[in-house]
């Protein structure tokens, strides 16, 4: 991009020697030293020395770039979403010396952005062809930029800080810090001169880039408003805070629809820190964009993916990160900390084969949603922009348990599929298709933790009554309070859940007799155990319980057991997909249809056109 | 595929109202007006019953030789009003639904910002994006 200007540094920098030497391949993005030390090396590459560390300390020229532009037309080329800044970029230039800093600005956003989710050489290749385009900004050394430095008004730093920053790197954090101190007073309270000096190392940066700085400060600023960093704050709260900001309420609200991902009325911390960013950088002078820009979006998502991958071992991540994921049905902005407690099991139970688990976070969700009026609850289509979670919205709770009254019932073989029905996500898809919101992301779609199995539990618990192996279970009752990673609630479910499939499993071993249907209830216990093993990888305290008590011939009933289940998963998730499949069909019919309409239209306008 | 789209807040006065502007807007506004009374007149018959997605979408309220008139009123009382030209082959009755949904979960995003006062009229650039969206379809 920006390094693309220039020919050789196309060359110099396909190779990953320079990005690996500068450790900003380590790092995964340019920071000031990274950036310092790239452009060492490439004035040494210009000057046809070898790239190692070493030639840094040489005295070298100033790398020249070519093709630079105002600072305008840069500030302009960058608001817009850089993630395309690959093509537009290539051929702008830097304008005044504090677009120097400026351009690898955007071009590092973007370079940043593919690096870390690309390799580096296909980055290279689509931004050599664009460096065809438009030289026509020839302006080749930082002396001629510091002319452009007074185009930096609307940065209102400045100009003659500027032009002494360039002709020493190196020395460009201090100028970073002269900067800063000249940065027009965003907001009256002191605390925020921070923020603008961090803002300040945005142009060396991204705009759209949240600093460590910034960040930091973004931390304690949340911190003041909401100890926990993995709770949400509250619309209200996060309103009058956002108000001292001094930003007209249009622009405030558009922000807030900007930040606010999942469309739950609060804030998590990510969301929170892109909109305090989107806020700074308005009061520095950009314009606010009409999406969320893709280092602003992937910042607060990538804290949340970064701990997808952690192992479910500790709940303290899950409750700090995962908050946001299943947030599909947050209604009740009032008990968001119960929320918080309810992803967290749902998150855990995710973890599930493939079979998502509404335990608890369904319940407690039933009964805010009685308490809710206003929402509707079918899985939005969001923009493209907000590429999050849609939400499922419910209409009300009422239709809510018609409606999953109505996905229970179909699948007619008693006792395993409706005990499906109770966990897993085909019932809240079959709710969701009900409700035939287009568009359905159906990757997203198996895991959406959607709703309310309040009737499901109560049929389980029908379930537990008309068995005849009621004593039975009540025996294994205490025994699961030993799952201690499940809370109480989780537990109330679970019970029956696995209750319902040691029925199953006993109902099947009917023709056994009834007092071999100890053993399966105590392999399926324990097999019940294992897959509470795959939910939280910490072996819950329960485990003693089921081994001493097992004779070891049982272990081979176990294992058949446990293939069952697994048998049995897998087909509740060929059901769930078939359903999903099925209802996409659907929806593509109807599309087909309005298509076919709208080319009947437009025929019978051609002839009209023609007479 | 809608010619005009309003939304009406509980006390029947528009939050927000937007037709294509090739048309004469007055005439719609009157409309939608009008329509008002056929709605209040269909959420006294519904009667008792919570509002269940059935009941949110009111239907068909009247048409006229021009254009039909659908509604569709939220719990909270919001009334959402598409008026759609009858020359258009007729839309079916889901995708009139699948448009009161999109138009009721952009509702309620607006309503979620903390920033937007309820009995303010609606000034959110993705509620006028979805909006558009299913306004320009009409061609």
């Amino acid at each position: 991009m920006f390094y693309h200007e220039n020919g050789l540094q196309c060359l110099v920098l396909t190779r990953p020697s320079v990005t690996e030497l500068c450790g900003a391949k380590r790092l995964g993005y340019f920071g000031t030293p990274q950036f310092f030390v790239a452009l060492k090396l490439l004035a040494a590459a210009q000057s046809a020395l070898p790239i190692h560390l070493e030639s840094i300390t040489a005295n070298l020229p100033l790398p020249r770039f070519v093709g630079l532009k105002t600072e305008p037309e840069m500030r302009y080329s960058v608001v817009p979403p850089s993630v395309d800044g690959q093509g537009a970029q290539c051929g702008t230039g830097t304008g005044p010396p504090g677009s120097v800093s400026w351009t690898p600005a955007d071009r590092r956003h973007p370079e940043d952005h593919v690096d870390r989710k690309e390799p580096w050489s296909p980055p290279r290749s689509p931004c050599s062809s664009p460096p065809r385009s438009p030289l026509p900004y020839r302006g080749s050394s930082y002396a001629k930029q510091s002319n452009g430095a007074d185009s930096l008004t609307a940065y209102e730093s400045k100009p003659s800080s500027r032009p002494t920053v360039h002709p020493d790197q190196r020395s460009s954090p201090g100028s970073y810090a002269t900067r800063a101190a000249t940065e027009r007073p965003a907001r009256t309270s002191s605390s925020e001169r921070l923020d603008q000096q961090g803002l300040v190392d945005d142009p060396e940066d991204d705009p759209w880039r949240i600093t460590e700085e910034q960040l930091e400060y973004y931390t304690n600023q949340f911190k003041s408003l909401q100890p926990d960093l993995g709770a949400l704050i509250l619309g209200t709260i996060a309103k009058n805070f956002f108000t001292k900001s001094k930003l007209p309420i249009p622009e405030l609200s558009h922000i807030w629809e900007l930040s606010d991902v999942d469309r739950d009325g609060a804030l998590t911390f990510p969301e929170f820190c892109t909109a305090f960013h989107l806020i700074v950088a308005r009061k520095n002078g950009y314009p606010l964009p009409e999406s969320l820009p893709p280092t602003l979006r992937t910042g607060s998502v990538q804290d949340e993916d970064e701990d997808t991958p952690d192992t479910p071992e500790s709940a303290e991540p899950l409750i700090v990160f995962k908050d946001t994921e299943p947030r599909t049905s947050l209604t009740n902005r009032s008990v968001i900390e119960r929320l918080t407690e309810a992803e967290v099991k749902q998150e855990s139970c995710q973890r599930d084969v493939g079979v998502t688990t509404e335990t608890t976070s369904p319940e407690q969700r039933v009964l805010r949603l009685a308490a809710f009026t206003e929402r509707t609850e079918p899985p939005q289509d969001l923009d493209p922009h907000m590429r999050t979670r849609t939400r499922p919205r419910s209409y009300s709770s009422t239709s809510i348990e018609d409606s999953m009254k109505k996905a229970e019932e179909p699948p007619t073989p008693p006792p395993r599929p409706q005990k499906t029905h109770s966990r897993a996500s085909s019932l809240d898809l079959n709710k969701l298709f009900q409700q035939g919101a287009p568009g359905i992301k159906s990757g997203w779609l198996p895991t959406p933790p959607a709703l309310p199995p309040r009737p499901s539990t109560s049929q389980v618990s029908q379930f537990i009554g008309v068995s005849e192996k009621t004593p039975q279970k009540k025996v294994q009752q205490p025994n699961f309070a030993d799952f201690s990673h499940f809370r109480d609630e989780e537990e109330s479910s679970v019970k029956p859940e696995d209750q319902g499939r040691d029925l199953a499993t006993a109902s099947k071993q009917d023709v056994i007799g009834v007092p071999p249907s100890q053993a399966p209830q105590k392999p399926v216990r324990k097999k019940y155990h294992a897959e509470s093993q795959n939910l939280e990888a910490t072996p819950p305290p329960a485990a003693p319980f089921p081994t001493p008590t097992k004779p070891a011939p049982r272990l081979l009933s176990k294992q058949k057991r446990e293939i069952q289940t697994a048998i049995r998963k897998n087909k509740e998730t060929n059901a769930v997909l078939t359903r999903l499949n099925s209802e996409l069909q659907q929806q593509l019919e109807v599309v087909h249809q309005e298509r076919v309409a709208l080319e009947t239209q437009l025929e019978l306008q051609r002839p009209l056109a023609s007479t | 595929m809608a010619v005009c789209i309003a939304v009406i807040a509980k006390e029947n006065y528009p939050l927000y109202i937007r037709s294509l502007p090739t048309q004469n807007e007055l005439k719609f506004h009157y409309t939608v007006h009008t329509s008002l009374d056929v709605v209040e007149e269909k959420i006294s018959a519904a009667g008792k019953s919570l509002g269940d997605q059935r009941e949110l979408y009111l239907g068909l309220l009247y048409p006229t030789e021009d254009y039909k008139v659908y509604g569709y009123v939220t719990n909270s009382k919001v009334k959402f009003v598409i008026v759609v030209d009858s020359s258009n082959t007729s839309l079916r009755d889901n995708e009139i639904r699948s448009m009161f949904r999109k138009l009721h979960n952009s509702f309620t995003d607006v309503m979620c910002n903390p920033f937007h006062n309820p009995g303010d009229t609606i000034q959110s650039k993705a509620f006028d994006g979805i909006v558009s969206g299913m306004m320009v379809q009409t061609g």
